[in-house]
């Protein structure tokens, strides 16, 4: 090789190397411990905003600097499986339990200080000890009340696998969420009768993509109803109504599987390398502050921690009668397979 | 050998190996689940998602093919009025992202999804792609062929079919090709169309499962379905000649007049209307009257700043691996050489999400101090985007004589001053040509970036695609129209180019 040819090689691969390294300083904070105020890495499941506000709102209590790695449930639970004890992370929180059980499964998270525990019923908590409830959703039926007039609703969740339901309804089986209500049926009925309807769902349902996509649509006329969580209501409500002026709730009560309230759950990662600060984050986002601020948001949520009153605007959760489900026991990857099998996935 | 040739080659050869980790990944992935994969592809959604995405590629292809050819016969051969600005026109949609393209039309109606819609969309986004090579065909060609024809008494159209076309061919089918290979990879305007692909459902899978087996069979099918289209144009485009054999130069070819040429203006305003004016359209009309419109000077300045390090950065990143494969295609042709340079082909012909998949887990596996970096984003780009570096980079240097080097050495001049006064000058425009076709590329990309971008790091497209993901379509808009504002560049150098 000439020699000039030779220069332009070198440069190149100087600029590689360089920018290579420049690239791999970018590594989250987390991983470096610091002399003066540690940082935590909270991956971050829940909406952006919710654990965004909870990050910020710690930072500025605290001084401790939260960053914020935003993901869906199984996505960062399975994330956290692969990384293992590599895992930046420090805090998980998530919109849906079945993530949090995952896991819980692979015994990644630190047991939960006694006094964080404390904050919140153990009915919203892993029994196992290992993660909290932060915050709670309520399944609902929207519906687009000219296509559906009251006496034709769906008295249960289970109804939707009829064959009079068929393209009436829509869902978005790649979220968390209705895969969440969907490990609530099989828990509830058994794996038998669950297969069975979700066989159903997958021969009626319309597919979309997110909660809010198919309250439009129900708001829109372009499907009878839909199978979303309650807040996207609300949210929309609050915010004019736009998408959702044309449609109601039907909340399904009767402890049916429909009436499902599904958890979102918060715990500390076992790897993380500042478990005392991690810690701290879990129990301010359960504590009285955190939770009154989930419940003032726009997130519409329910707050799950004892004494702090869900928004005004809700139906407080005690009035649902929802079915009681070991939220812990909850298995997400089972229904994943499940939802590839009968093709919804 | 010289120590530095050798190191030189030994480079490339990395670069090239590089580029098949995407391969590398399925294969060991298909391998790990060994006989799982039956289950895992022979099941009913595969057939579902198989049948869907050969539908919407064969008829993508089609649809992109004949309005692209129209659309660049009526500019180039008829006497339509203003061609420059037709050319820039009908390039200019090359600069909205199809996922943008896509919001344009179903934000303002839900219904707007299914195949019909698919089809719509990414026609409109990607005609440019079959339009461009054969614009310039049809402007570069000999008429005499054509004139032959007709003194040889054929009618204008039959002279089209058996003569123009003909010569077309190759453009044609790469065109065709670069069209059926988005098509594969698209994923954020079907996504949002509610049209499943093997892309999209790849995505679901990821979110579903991470890294799990069921989208590494997924991804197996349609790595299967790009080395097809691969291998379909390889076949198709035999080797004819296609250069005039006489001496001299070729006159520029005779325009044909134009019957009703009014009604051929509008047909054609129609495809820019379509392309451009909705999607603009549609931007402006959520920015006036979305409730979520807002103007957030600081997440919109620092997605912004993200956006253009990672578009610089990952130009750089892909400019400097180019550069070894480039030098060694070029100066030191052989077997070698075109093994690697056809294998950092590949990398552009799969998906972003299989790329970033592959990244995922080598990552995680074998360089976790790589993992969740900026490194590992720019090499996801860099394996991506190979291909458009290469391309420039490749031709400014066939261009450059090699002995221009050794006259400088000779007249007594250093090597670095040679590499400084001579080298560099002489391959620059191929060199930022590359450069500015990548960081265009990376501006854009989405689903590579929504996998891989480190903590805390948001670009426009990802920023757009969360808030259309809520539907807060006013708050959605500034993001798209600052994308478009910084890809309107690329369009115009195309233009230039063109």
């Amino acid at each position: 090789m000439k020699p000039q040819n030779a220069r332009i090689f070198l440069t190149a691969l100087a600029a590689t190397t360089l920018l290579a390294a420049c690239g791999s300083g970018d590594e989250p904070a987390g991983t470096t411990a610091s002399a003066e105020k540690a940082s935590l890495v909270l991956y971050n499941a829940q909406h952006e905003e919710v654990g965004q506000a909870w990050a910020d709102a710690f930072a500025a209590k605290t001084g401790i600097k939260v960053e914020v790695r935003n993901g869906s449930d199984f996505e960062l639970a399975n994330q956290l499986v692969a990384e293992g004890a590599a895992s930046p992370a420090d805090v998980f929180i998530t919109e849906n339990s079945p993530a949090m059980s995952l896991v819980s499964s692979k015994d990644l998270f630190a047991p939960v200080d006694a006094a964080t525990k404390d904050q919140v019923p153990a009915e919203y908590s892993s029994s196992k000890g290992d993660w909290v409830g932060v915050a709670a959703r309520s399944t609902v039926f929207v519906y687009n009340t000219t296509l559906v007039p009251e006496a034709q609703l769906p008295k249960s969740i289970l109804d939707l696998a009829q064959p009079a339901w068929k393209g009436k309804f829509g869902i978005s089986p790649s979220g968390a969420d209705f895969q969440a209500i969907v490990s609530a049926v099989y828990a509830l009925k058994g794996d038998a009768e669950g297969a069975k309807w979700l066989e159903g769902v997958k021969a009626n349902a319309k597919v979309f993509r997110g909660n809010s996509t198919i309250m439009k649509a129900a708001n829109a006329g372009e499907v009878p109803g839909g199978v979303i969580y309650h807040y996207y209501w609300y949210g929309d409500q609050a915010d004019g109504g736009a998408n959702s002026s044309k449609t109601k709730l039907k909340y399904f009560g009767n402890q049916d599987a429909g009436a499902f309230v599904s958890v979102s759950g918060g715990g500390v990662l076992k790897s993380s390398k500042h478990t005392a600060e991690a810690q701290q984050f879990l129990a301010y986002m359960t504590g009285a502050e955190g939770q009154k601020l989930l419940s003032d948001s726009k997130a519409l949520e329910y707050s799950v921690g004892k004494g702090v009153a869900a928004n005004k605007a809700l139906t407080p959760l005690a009035e649902l009668n929802a079915p009681k489900v070991d939220n812990n026991a909850l298995n997400g990857p089972r229904i994943v397979t499940e939802m590839q099998r009968v093709g919804l996935l | 050998m010289t120590w530095f040739a050798g190191t030189q080659r030994a480079a490339a050869v990395a670069v090239g190996l590089l580029a098949l980790l995407p391969l590398a990944y399925v294969a060991t992935g298909l391998i790990e689940a060994g006989g799982d994969t039956a289950s895992l592809v022979l099941r009913p959604r595969v057939g579902e998602l198989l049948t869907n995405t050969v539908v919407l590629v064969v008829l993508g292809v089609a649809a992109c093919v004949l309005i692209g050819t129209a659309a660049a016969w009526l500019v180039e051969r008829t006497d339509l009025p203003g061609r420059p600005l037709w050319t820039a026109l009908l390039i200019a949609p090359l600069a909205v992202p199809a996922f943008v393209n896509s919001f344009g039309w179903f934000s303002l109606r839900p219904s707007f999804s299914g195949l019909g819609a698919a089809l719509t969309v990414t026609t409109l986004s990607y005609y440019p792609l079959v339009y461009l090579p054969v614009a310039a065909v049809l402007r570069g060609g000999d008429p005499a062929h054509e004139e032959i024809a007709r003194s040889l008494g054929h009618t204008i159209s039959r002279t089209f079919v058996r003569v123009t076309l003909p010569q077309l061919r190759p453009a044609v089918l790469g065109g065709g090709l670069l069209v059926g290979l988005h098509l594969l990879a698209e994923f954020g305007a079907l996504q949002s169309l509610r049209y499943d692909t093997f892309t999209t459902a790849i995505y679901d899978q990821y979110q579903s499962t991470f890294d799990g087996s069921a989208a590494t069979a997924l991804a197996a099918v349609l790595v299967l379905l790009c080395l097809l289209l691969l291998g379909g144009e390889l076949a198709f485009n035999r080797q004819t000649r296609l250069s005039r054999t006489g001496s001299g130069t070729a006159r520029p070819p005779r325009r044909h007049p134009l019957p009703a040429r009014p009604l051929w203006v509008v047909a054609l305003a129609l495809l820019p209307l379509a392309a451009l004016g909705v999607p603009i359209g549609t931007l402006v009309h959520w920015l006036l009257t979305s409730t979520s419109a807002a103007f957030p000077a600081g997440p919109l300045l620092s997605a912004t700043g993200t956006t253009l390090m990672l578009a610089l950065g990952g130009a750089a990143v892909t400019t400097a691996l180019a550069l070894p494969v480039a030098w060694l295609v070029v100066r030191r042709r052989g077997r070698l050489s075109t093994v690697i340079e056809r294998s950092t082909y590949v990398g552009n012909s799969l998906p972003g999400i299989v790329v970033a998949l592959a990244l995922i887990t080598a990552g995680i596996r074998w360089l976790p101090a790589l993992y969740q970096s900026t490194a590992m984003l720019l090499t996801a780009y860099g394996l991506l985007f190979l291909p458009r570096a290469m391309v420039s980079l490749r031709a400014a240097l066939q261009q450059a004589p090699p002995e221009l080097d050794d006259v400088g050495r000779s007249l007594g001049v250093r090597p670095h001053a040679v590499l400084l006064r001579v080298g560099l000058p002489l391959i620059a425009r191929g060199l930022g040509a590359g450069f500015v076709l990548v960081f265009l590329a990376v501006v854009t990309e989405l689903t590579s970036t929504l996998l891989l971008a480190p903590i805390g790091t948001r670009t426009l497209a990802t920023q757009f695609w969360n808030a259309t993901s809520e539907i807060n379509y006013g708050a959605a808009a500034p993001y798209a129209l600052l994308m478009i504002l910084i890809s309107a560049p690329a369009a115009w150098l195309l233009v230039r180019r063109a």
